[in-house]
């Protein structure tokens, strides 16, 4: 008896929440009223890496922090900022980390040289099958 | 095809398992460290977060002595943790500011009242647009802010006793 009032406790027991005290922000869940303005906060926050369910965008997470940079993101937008500065302003205080959009750095050469010698690799192959063929 | 190529696939996919192996024995480190470290605070201005204490501008963490500045809130149980640290670093005349991060004065104050407030301001961040200003990516966060208001320091996650030392030494190496 004891045991079966102990599981339906725990079955009825709720998670501590970790939520804060406050609903999310304005602009967090709101769209702009300008479509064209709306876009490019959209296109900007789904570069932009959330700091806390590191690997889902801004525009994908639920986490607060995330919906607090969607705002920020919207309220800098409507007040006529371009999506790049609004960047750069974001990777001066988080670093690259922050954007998914790859940079010119040295740590991201291999990113930019892998298709290049993924062609190279392919036409090579292409080119001994070829040759292969020839004497037939 | 030579004996060397046919290799190749089993070298590329040993290659991808022992990357693998790796990550999964030594996970990268998740934590976003400030870039704003040995600069300036940026600037901002704060209201109180309750009624009987100043809130909090970057002017105030400028006054020609260090202090430290901790991002909290009452929701946050780690904070709770930290919160018995932070008194005793206040004990050994450490003079700490706080942002309150998404948190009420209700709230607030029945959390200090709870666990000890060390803070001489508190300054209410609602929608956490100085916290990211500050490049901090969560709470609790401590800095070490010199007397001419540069971010010297920067902890992520709670303080605790092990690191009142190292903090008092970093104090003092920004005076």
């Amino acid at each position: 008896m004891k045991r079966a009032l102990f599981i339906a406790l725990l079955i009825l027991a709720q998670p501590l929440p970790a939520d804060s005290n406050l609903p999310p922000a304005y602009w967090a869940n709101r769209q702009l009223p300008d479509p064209r303005q709306e876009a490019s906060a959209r296109a900007l926050m789904e570069e932009l890496r959330c700091l806390v369910c590191q690997g889902q965008s801004i525009a994908d997470s639920d986490a607060e922090l995330a919906g607090d940079m969607r705002d920020l993101v919207r309220r800098r937008i409507a007040a006529g900022e371009r999506p790049s500065a609004i960047r750069a302003w974001l990777i001066q205080r988080y670093g690259t980390w922050v954007s998914y959009k790859p940079t010119a750095e040295a740590a991201a050469w291999p990113l930019w040289l892998a298709p290049l010698a993924l062609i190279l690799v392919g036409i090579w192959m292409i080119r001994s099958r070829i040759k292969l063929k020839a004497p037939r | 095809m030579s004996r060397g190529l046919r290799l190749i696939p089993i070298i590329l996919l040993i290659s991808v398992v022992v990357g693998f192996a790796w990550r999964i024995v030594r996970p990268p480190d998740p934590a976003v460290p400030s870039q704003l470290i040995s600069r300036p605070l940026p600037q901002f201005a704060l209201p109180a977060a309750l009624p009987a204490k100043p809130g909090l501008k970057s002017a105030d963490l400028a006054t020609g002595e260090p202090r430290l500045l901790n991002v909290f809130a009452s929701w946050c149980v780690p904070c709770a943790d930290e919160a018995e640290v932070l008194g005793e670093l206040r004990q050994r005349g450490v003079k700490i500011d706080a942002i309150a991060i998404r948190d009420t004065p209700m709230a607030i104050s029945a959390f200090l009242a709870r666990h000890g407030d060390p803070y001489d301001r508190i300054g209410a961040d609602a929608r956490s647009s100085v916290q990211i200003s500050l490049g901090s990516s969560g709470v609790p966060e401590t800095f070490v802010i010199d007397g001419r208001g540069v971010m010297r320091h920067q902890y992520l996650g709670p303080l605790t006793q092990a690191n009142i030392p190292g903090v008092l030494q970093q104090l003092d190496e920004a005076r």
